[in-house]
């Protein structure tokens, strides 16, 4: 079960968060109302654009203040707090067991040369050492929204509708192995990169052994989490261009490898002995928000967000991706993305294992 | 002489209604059991091992091997292996020697251990319809990938293309996860060589020659073959270094930590002799330490020297026996140059060691798989050395379970040997095995036809591998690699706090 949904403007036309809400909602049969959330990017004014938005969950209870000057005492030993504020919510929608609080967050310059990597380990050391506490968004200009409840709940209780972002990712989660809580749902974020899942990684015991070697802490019990330390450790620290980081998850199988040409069969032989870790297995369909700064197949530089969707190497999940004008959609049924697009100009189904990478025109 | 207080073990009883006195038994039997007085066949039992070679060739069915149900006082502390033990020492004033791995009724960790499956919610995968991959390479590989980017025209246009920079060090590659364990020509016979050398070629996977060199018989299946040097360095030089596809330094064996090995003089034959170049009926003795190794840095001095001499063209494996420190020599091994460290646990079969032993020295291979793959994941080098397990694997599960414990592939020895017709009888050491398989008496060594022993095992490493598949899809797993070190898809049944922290898995229910 589980239902995904995500889409950008490749003009980046700024879309209102209603949209991404509406389409989650006509999948809420794909998840049981123990779940869901939403990622914006773009979504922050001029004033706040370049700074980290560290979206922090924090126990509604009466050690709210003291969990709150923890977080900050670990966010203000690497840089500055330009601004913080509860992220405005609508009440009476849904139990409020944790506050949403957000960082508008500078690293100190003296990290210059490593500030990705100090964000990475804020989020660790909070999520891993801060009882009551955990980052679930920590990227520039955009925002992760999730909590227990209905699409619609959630989004009503966020007012995603005030928002405007250029992409936007939701999840309408179904929690079949770990339970339901805040930090559980989707999507999970970290730095720029957000990724939305449907299915169950079989290799999650692997997975998260693997970037453990790396110093990440999975610690929200979910085994989607790992899929985003992957992805940072493989794309942003190791800088594997991104269909080879894409084949790190989703591998060519070795009937496949071995008709390749010699430097192909080389390659794709030493991303699987590599990166073996890496491998997703089980049934998933994701859909993942990527952040600035990827190195593309082509060498190029982008240095715009990008968007792509992935499923496993026997499709055991549905994705669907489509196309029209300017916008591309991913999802777990056309139907999501005919609510909010009814003509389209093209719909496909991506075959198993390959990705549907979609980024800005320029 | 000083007699043997220590009553038959067996009662080996020939029913005369059945027997039609061809003598068969007699020829068989290896040690001497039976013998024809008149029309009837006399068995002494005090010289049965219960190798089962009498009852499994007599026409008739007419042999019966019984436990002897001798009555002796029971007694919690004063077993009877006790009570014979010093029977046996108070006759010879010797050290108890006993083949095979430990005898103790120690918990099987493995049998404690239950496996995950899926239902519903992950979709278990059926391998007759869908890929299922046991593909695994074993050696060297890099911490990350690295590309350049190089300028292309294509059509007209430039475009950079990202090409690989990272050259991956010769890695074995294996169909299936399963290779045989090193024992040695010499303790074993080379129709059982043979036999392992034509399986692993048709399954696409390795043998480990043992300490005895590589007879010419095998040159052949080189290419599946480990090569091993070990403390005695026998048989060792270049061509026998660059024959083998891989290299493994032997430190320990998980039947005998700590000490060498003893081939008696009367098993090396000619054949032996040109082999393990030592002179014809000299005892070949492999001390306790290499010589030239009394420190990690020696070792990896010993692992550097032998990818010179192989032209860094042979993966370097380090077989050590499972002991308490062996996560801290694994992390040295790890970065020794060496490719992959082989643990080999406390029920690793021997030809032959001290009893002492065999019974207590060691730890079980599973708490070392465990603690190996962790340590070398704190200390971020498990990527780049594979692990090898070996000592007690029986069965296919076990093999699953040493993988998702953190292991990369197995070796087997007794279990290859049970597949070729071993009774685990423990008398390897004696040289009589009745069965062709550790003897180099011609007249045994015949019985064993290399070719159905080749099919035989061939058919246990199918079969294994094939249940590993079926394993993997109720796991929802369609490649090894996501089953390597995944212990979520493990639980605990009937152990203690202590002994799931060690094995890094949750208990049955959790």
């Amino acid at each position: 079960m589980c239902g995904i949904i995500g889409f950008m403007s490749r003009k980046k036309r700024m879309i209102k968060g209603d949209k991404v809400a509406i389409a989650l909602d006509s999948l809420k049969e794909r998840g049981n109302g123990k779940g869901s959330g939403y990622v914006g990017y773009g979504i922050y004014p001029k004033k706040y654009k370049d700074c980290y938005a560290f979206h922090v969950l924090i126990d509604n209870s009466p050690k709210f203040e003291k969990i709150k000057a923890e977080v900050e005492k670990v966010l203000e030993q690497y840089g500055t707090i330009i601004k913080d504020e509860e992220i405005p919510t609508e009440d009476g929608i849904i139990e409020k067991v944790h506050i949403p609080w957000r960082y508008f967050y500078e690293v100190d310059e003296k990290y210059a040369d490593k500030e990705e990597d100090v964000v990475v380990d804020i989020v660790m050391e909070i999520n891993d050492r801060v009882d009551g506490a955990f980052v679930i968004s920590s990227g520039k200009d955009l925002g992760v929204f999730k909590a227990v409840g209905w699409p619609n709940e959630v989004a009503e209780f966020f007012r995603i509708d005030k928002y405007e972002g250029y992409m936007w990712l939701g999840h309408a989660r179904y929690p079949t192995n770990t339970k339901a809580w805040w930090g559980g749902a989707h999507p999970f974020n970290l730095l720029n990169w957000s990724v939305v899942h449907n299915g169950e990684i079989t290799s999650y015991g692997t997975n998260r052994r693997f970037v453990e070697m790396f110093g990440y802490k999975c610690r929200l019990l979910t085994d989607t989490e790992v899929v985003a330390y992957i992805l940072d450790l493989l794309m942003r620290k190791h800088r594997v261009p991104v269909e080879y980081a894409l084949s790190a998850l989703a591998p060519r199988f070795w009937g496949e490898i071995d008709k390749m040409p010699e430097e192909e069969k080389e390659l794709h032989t030493a991303i699987r002995l590599t990166y073996g870790g890496a491998m997703l297995n089980g049934p998933f369909a994701i859909a993942v928000g990527t952040p600035h700064g990827l190195i593309f197949m082509n060498g190029d530089i982008e240095e715009d967000t990008t968007m792509f969707g992935l499923t496993d190497r026997i499709k055991l999940r549905p994705l669907i991706a489509a196309e029209k004008d300017d916008m591309v959609f991913v999802s777990s049924e056309e139907s999501a993305i005919r609510k909010i697009c009814p003509d389209l100009d093209r719909v496909w189904m991506p075959d198993a294992g390959m990705p549907v990478i979609a980024r800005p025109w320029k | 002489m000083i007699p043997s207080y220590v009553p038959p073990k067996y009662k080996v009883e020939v029913d005369p209604n059945k027997c039609m006195l061809c003598e068969r038994c007699t020829i068989e039997c290896s040690w001497g059991v039976h013998r024809r007085e008149g029309d009837r066949i006399i068995s002494y039992s005090n010289r049965c091992g219960a190798c089962h070679r009498c009852v499994a060739m007599c026409p008739r069915d007419a042999i019966t091997i019984k436990e002897n149900a001798i009555s002796w006082r029971s007694h919690p502390l004063w077993d009877i292996d006790a009570r014979a033990d010093i029977y046996n020492q108070a006759k010879t004033g010797c050290i108890l020697l006993s083949g095979m791995g430990n005898a103790k009724e120690h918990p099987i960790y493995f049998d404690k251990i239950v496996l995950d499956a899926c239902q519903v919610t992950n979709p278990s995968i059926d391998p007759l319809r869908e890929p299922m991959e046991l593909r695994t390479y074993i050696g060297k590989k890099p911490k990350q990938l690295e590309f350049d980017f190089v300028e292309e025209e294509i059509d007209g246009k430039k475009i950079k293309k990202a090409k690989l920079k990272t050259k991956i060090a010769p890695n074995l590659k294996l169909d299936t996860p399963i290779m045989i364990a090193h024992m040695s020509y010499g303790a074993l016979s080379l129709n059982a060589h043979l036999s392992f050398a034509k399986a692993v070629k048709e399954c696409g996977t390795f043998m480990g020659t043992g300490e005895g060199g590589l007879p010419k018989p095998l040159y052949p299946y080189a290419d599946h073959i480990i090569t091993q040097v070990a403390s005695g360095r026998f048989g060792v030089n270049e061509e026998y270094l660059m024959k083998g596809a891989a290299i493994e330094i032997k430190i320990g064996q998980g039947a005998k930590p700590g000490i060498g090995g003893h081939l008696p003089g009367e098993k090396v034959t000619a054949e032996i002799s040109a082999t393990r170049m030592i002179p014809e009926g000299s005892d070949a003795i492999s001390p306790a330490p290499h010589h030239d190794i009394y420190s990690i840095e020696d070792l990896a001095q010993l692992v550097r020297s032998l990818k010179e001499a192989t032209r860094w063209k042979k993966p370097v494996f380090v077989k050590i026996a499972a002991v308490h420190n062996a996560p801290a020599i694994a992390v040295g091994i790890a970065t020794s140059d060496a490719d992959a460290v082989v643990i080999d646990g406390y029920r690793g079969g021997t030809g032959a060691a001290p009893k002492v032993f065999r019974d207590h020295v060691g730890i079980p291979i599973e708490m070392a798989i465990a603690a190996v793959d962790q340590r070398l994941r704190e200390e971020g080098l498990r990527n780049e050395i594979s692990i090898i397990a070996s000592g007690g694997i029986r069965c296919s599960a076990d093999v699953f379970k040493a993988i998702a414990l953190g292991a990369d592939a197995v070796y087997i020895g007794t279990a290859a040997m049970v597949a070729l017709g071993c009774r685990v009888c423990g008398r390897c050491y004696t040289g009589l095995c009745a069965w062709g398989i550790a003897t180099q008496k011609p007249e045994l060594v015949k019985r064993l036809d290399p070719e159905v022993g080749a099919k035989r095992v061939a058919n246990l490493i199918k079969a294994w591998t094939h249940e590993i598949k079926e394993l993997l899809g109720a796991a929802g797993i369609n490649s090894i690699e996501s089953l390597r070190g995944n212990r979520d898809r493990l639980r605990g049944v009937g152990l203690n706090e202590k002994e799931l922290e060690v094995l890094g898995i949750k208990a049955a229910g959790e």
